[in-house]
């Protein structure tokens, strides 16, 4: 059997999943305090218009019932409507994916190479200075929080040797490579840590490993072993971890965006908590764990194309 | 052997290091009124942003607090968030993996499904959506943190639970005709929790760290209350002219985080020597 068939068999593995995120979603939804229909139309609405959005989302039936016209204006797209924003919340996170998807794929693209240059130098000078300092790093940056690292990149080169600007977005891809540096290199500060210590133990073992062991007693340098066969080896259970890191990483772009008043979910996330607008935080957190979801399929598909042993 | 000889003679350094930095915060956080005797709620106008030094050890805010006062006392409220956000988590997590690993069947793959659909939220965004109904403050951080963390220890524990209901020494135990709820209680679980107890360290650095950004971000416990992330985030506006607000917290956090990972680190080499 071809080993990507797996693709065709995994979306339909995922529906209970997603079945539960939904449930769960709408179980948030259940639990905010207040009449959703009165705050949406505030407290001038006439009691035909109540019913009638009461009618539209089924609030005026059971709530299993509710729960299936739930999932039902969930397929359509719709996932109601904003207080604050006085809009439809469907195309309001559309806006906003943008820059959460680009700030993610920069910062982890950072942090991937800081991980590659901290691990390699580290297994090379295996118990060395260079080790350990890598080492204390490492245990030093899992307790910094990434928003105060933020606030002091933004001190030393936007306040003091204004490189980089203070805050902002722009439309181009091409000129936020210089806007977003910041709070990507953040992002990658507080991911490479977790990365840094695993590709290390990786390639600790993998040089221990029984056809390291074989090369070397063969005669072939020790260099070469490492690059052509070790490198190589260890990268697999590095990537496979970043299911993990996945989760943290959304969770470390909701801060981050504060920080840097960057227009994305996160920022979105945290307006919508402190200004009561409870249905696009429930949109969002839906969003950003349908985002979980799919980079774990996204890592499976990778991992099987690295992997031709891997049958899944 | 007493505690104190084992720290000195076996205990990796950085541990006892980092015990040390743990325990003077909590030294600090103890003692507060009596080594400050500045009020870290009460504010003085007259005495905005000063600088370091000057009367002010550390400086004050930008409503005159004594920032050397708010640290001391916003010690208390981040120790409290360390410790109280863990325990919930760590005692449901343990007696749910100990049940599922247990009772197998359909209430393990039950259980197992509510982990898999809570484990495929963001962390950090689930506790902020709960934190949203519930409301901001301490009680609702503990509840969410609870119901979102649960699962890192149920499956740690549940793993280690499965793989001791069937280890040599406890079908001994069975065979000798101990009770089921016997091996449990007194040779399983305490088995079962190592991982579990290493991992509690690692997650109280964690912890702190996201209970200070729930505070940074507004959604934790609510200013005048002092609190390092919200003291960070009362500082930001002032981070060119008076940049010691944001910054002197932002070391204390730091600091406290860092004896703490240094413990932890510790106690995985101690307890689990092969990871």
């Amino acid at each position: 059997m071809n080993r990507f068939a797996f693709l065709l068999r995994r979306p339909f593995e995922l529906i209970p999943v997603l079945f539960g995120i939904s449930l769960i979603s709408f179980l948030l939804l259940q639990l905010t305090p207040g009449d959703p229909v009165r705050l949406l139309l505030g407290p001038k609405a006439s009691e035909e218009a109540i019913a009638l959005i009461r009618q539209r989302y089924g609030l005026d039936q059971p709530v299993v019932v509710q729960y299936l016209y739930y999932i039902k204006n969930l397929l359509g797209g719709d996932l109601g409507q904003s207080i604050s924003f006085r809009s439809a919340i469907g195309p309001v996170l559309l806006q906003r994916i943008g820059p959460t998807v680009y700030l993610l794929v920069y910062g982890l693209t950072l942090s991937v190479l800081l991980t590659l240059l901290l691990g390699v130098s580290a297994a090379r000078s295996r118990g060395g200075w260079v080790d350990q300092t890598i080492r204390l790093i490492c245990v030093m940056g899992v307790g910094v929080p990434s928003y105060f690292v933020g606030l002091l990149l933004v001190l030393l080169f936007s306040l003091k040797f204004k490189v980089f600007p203070v805050s902002g977005y722009d439309k181009s891809a091409l000129a936020n490579l210089y806007h977003l540096f910041l709070p990507a290199l953040t992002i990658a500060i507080s991911v490479t840590p977790i990365l840094t210590r695993n590709f290390r133990a990786t390639l600790m073992a993998q040089m221990n490993a029984g056809y390291a062991i074989a090369a070397l007693s063969k005669g072939v340098p020790e260099a070469q072993v490492f690059w052509r066969h070790v490198f190589w080896n260890s990268l697999l259970p590095t990537i496979s971890l970043f299911g993990v890191v996945a989760s943290f990483l959304i969770g470390g772009t909701v801060v981050i965006e504060n920080v840097f008043n960057i227009p994305g979910l996160g920022l979105l996330l945290v307006r919508s908590v402190l200004s009561r607008d409870y249905l696009v935080v429930q949109g969002v957190t839906l969003v950003m764990a349908a985002g979980i979801v799919l980079s774990n399929l996204l890592i499976d598909v990778l991992m099987a194309a690295l992997d031709p042993r891997i049958k899944t | 052997m007493t505690a104190l000889t084992w720290l000195r003679r076996e205990a990796p350094l950085s541990m006892t290091i980092g015990l040390g930095i743990t325990l003077v915060w909590v030294l600090l956080a103890a003692f507060a009124p009596l080594l400050t005797p500045f009020d870290p709620i009460k504010i003085d106008a007259a005495n905005a942003l000063q600088p370091i030094g000057n009367g002010h050890l550390l400086g004050t805010d930008s409503v005159g607090r004594d920032l050397l006062a708010r640290i001391l006392y916003g010690a208390r409220m981040d120790l409290l968030m360390a410790v109280a956000g863990v325990l919930g988590p760590f005692v449901l997590g343990t007696a749910i993996g100990l049940f599922a690993g247990s009772s197998g069947g359909w209430v393990d793959a039950v259980l197992m499904r509510i982990l898999e659909v809570t484990i495929s939220f963001p962390y950090f965004v689930l506790v902020i959506a709960i934190v949203s109904i519930m409301g901001p403050g301490l009680k609702s951080y503990i509840i969410s943190l609870t119901i979102v963390n649960w699962v890192t220890y149920a499956r740690l524990v549940r793993a280690e639970t499965l793989v001791l209901t069937n280890a040599d020494f406890i079908l001994a135990a069975r065979v000798l005709g101990y009770s089921r709820l016997r091996t449990m209680a007194r040779h399983i679980f305490p088995n079962a929790i190592v991982p579990s107890a290493v991992f509690l360290m690692t997650d109280a650095v964690l912890t702190i760290v996201l209970g200070s950004s729930l505070g940074f971000l507004g959604l934790g416990v609510q200013p005048p209350t002092p609190e390092w992330g919200v003291m960070i985030a009362e500082g930001r506006t002032y981070l060119g002219s008076a940049w010691w607000i944001s910054l002197c917290p932002g070391i204390a956090l730091c600091s406290l985080a860092f004896g703490l990972s240094l413990v932890a680190d510790g106690v995985a080499k101690v307890l689990d020597p092969e990871a």
